[in-house]
């Protein structure tokens, strides 16, 4: 069967081939920090099963402290050029959408195949992970594609991809890195301390004053794990059922799924979210690390409102 | 009694961050002193820090796309992508994310919430496009401009998935909704659930879809002020 593992096998290969490219990039001054800090990346992938907890807890420190050290640079190795790539994209025309949009398209025409014929019973792929198994057959057959009809150099997709990841550096990780700082978080008690200081600070007798703090929860707590799946079984628990729910005899259905909508609108407002906000800023080559928050905020404050507006007229016919 | 200390882990992180020390870093230190503050001995943390690490590699699963797509920029992939709306006239970047975002929230609701995405298709296509079309509009950009066309277009990519995903009835959140009211003894469904969705989806598309056609109005008759107005 055909489950994560294989794509970590992959995704090894992939993080192994930006450690290979950043060694050969003799533009960056760094490119010996990048190929440690891929490398190791490799070797999690890899090996991360047999390290062992301690094994991977150090290979994190080693990550961090190449990251911390500064010691992570960027090349200026020459892709095509400006003049170049209008020169290919004339001649190429839309085809050139063709392999780009075959990786979503695998994706999604292969998620439908495998839910809604037979395939799903063969037991070729584990049901738990279909998108993103199919994801990477994606990415193998957009590969085959782009060599077979672009026939750039065997390592052109190396370097090329080396350049991106290069381009994004630490903030590759950092989404990984927050959510074994929620695994810390709730080893160490942090989310039950929470949902104690939020039920001690209900207010008694008013219901919309109880659905604001819930709310205002969900998104503080959100905001401060990175994610709301972390915030949501607290929350719930130090206001939604023992107040909302019990108390106030408010609609089970709606506070469990608009609370955790609010929670979302938290999500869009916080570094800790990195996959979402910090690397897009990285990929897209903004200047402000947080432009992306910014451009999220206007969005989330009125839709917080209207989820709040949600919660106390739905939630209380 | 409740141990109040490892909260102080949190205000690191958030101190961290406000001093834009490196974030790797500030997530290291804080986990480290949140885990002895919570009375775990260090290798216990070490171990907790390592395991929640491997056990999450899956969150950085989607960066196997990036040789695919650095390859088809070095064959002008974006700038196929811009030539392609440069030469449509009605393309606005509000409208053209507007479309995004309808597209984005209807497939996350379909359970497709992978298909798309910050490195699949925001950096080769949408910003891109979005950048086009916002040149078609307003002529040559200034660099604040570009900013934030381009930030709008990860942030569309980011509301449409958000507040689409929990349409769908199999998604990680709807069946923790689930798991956790069960815990007290309520029993619902994942359709009872992701029907109340719905009403905060349309919420989303109106709020954020009036902010593009907000943005629109901005490139077109304030081409000046544009970098200051934020």
């Amino acid at each position: 069967m055909i489950n994560l593992h294989w794509l970590y096998v992959l995704a090894g290969a992939v993080f192994g081939s930006f450690a290979l490219s950043s060694a050969r990039d003799s533009t960056n001054a760094r490119r010996w920090g990048n190929t440690a800090f891929w490398a190791l990346l490799t070797a999690s992938f890899w090996f991360g099963d047999f390290l062992g907890d301690i094994g991977n807890g150090v290979l994190v420190l080693a990550l961090v402290a190449i990251a911390g050290a500064h010691l992570l640079g960027k090349g200026s190795r020459k892709s095509t050029t400006n003049d170049e790539r209008e020169r290919y994209s004339d001649t190429l025309g839309n085809s050139l959408f063709l392999p780009a949009l075959v990786i979503p398209f695998t994706a999604f025409v292969g998620t439908l195949v495998f839910n809604y014929t037979p395939v799903k019973d063969t037991g070729l792929i584990d049901p738990k992970s279909v998108t993103l198994v199919l994801l990477g057959a994606g990415v193998i057959i957009a590969l085959i594609v782009c060599y077979a009809w672009l026939r750039p150099t065997v390592l052109a997709p190396v370097e090329e991809g080396g350049r991106l990841a290069d381009s994004i550096g630490w903030a590759l990780v950092l989404p990984q890195m927050l959510a074994a700082l929620g695994v810390i978080f709730a080893a160490a008690g942090v989310g039950t301390t929470i949902g104690a200081l939020a039920g001690a600070i209900i207010p008694s007798g008013s219901v919309f004053l109880a659905v604001l703090l819930y709310a205002f929860g969900m998104v503080v707590f959100t905001m401060i794990m990175g994610n709301a799946f972390a915030a949501f079984p607290v929350m719930v628990a130090a206001i939604g059922i023992p107040i909302l729910i019990r108390q106030d005899g408010g609609d089970a259905a709606v506070i469990g799924a608009v609370g955790m909508l609010s929670g979302f609108c938290g999500t869009l407002m916080t570094p800790m979210a990195a996959n979402f906000n910090i690397v897009p800023a990285a990929l897209l080559e903004l200047k402000n690390q947080y432009g992306v928050i910014k451009a999220q905020i206007p969005t989330a404050l009125p839709l917080l409102v209207a989820n709040i507006l949600i919660l106390y007229f739905a939630a209380f016919r | 009694m409740i141990n109040y200390w490892p909260l102080l882990g949190i205000a690191l992180v958030v101190l961290g961050f406000a001093l834009r020390f490196n974030p790797l870093a500030v997530v290291a230190v804080a986990a480290i002193v949140t885990g002895l503050l919570g009375h775990m001995p260090f290798m216990k943390v070490l171990a907790t820090l390592g395991h929640g690490f491997n056990e999450n590699r899956y969150v950085s699963i989607t960066y196997i796309v990036l040789p695919v797509i650095g390859l088809l920029e070095r064959y002008g992939l974006q700038q196929r992508a811009r030539a392609l709306i440069g030469r449509m006239r009605g393309a606005t970047a509000g409208r053209l994310l507007i479309g995004y975002l309808g597209f984005r929230q209807v497939f996350a609701a379909l359970g497709l919430k992978d298909v798309a995405g910050h490195a699949q298709t925001v950096r080769p296509l949408v910003a891109p496009m979005t950048l086009a079309a916002a040149e078609n509009q307003h002529g040559e950009l200034d660099e604040d401009t570009v900013e934030r066309v381009k930030a709008m277009s990860a942030a569309t990519d980011n509301v449409g998935v958000f507040f689409g995903e929990d349409i769908f009835l199999a998604i990680a959140s709807i069946l923790l909704i689930q798991a956790s009211l069960k815990g007290f003894g309520i029993e619902l469904t994942p359709l009872q659930l992701s029907v109340w969705a719905i009403p905060t989806a349309i919420c989303a598309f109106l709020i954020h879809g009036a902010r593009l056609l907000w943005l629109d109005r901005q490139l077109k008759s304030f081409p000046d002020k544009l970098g200051e107005d934020r």
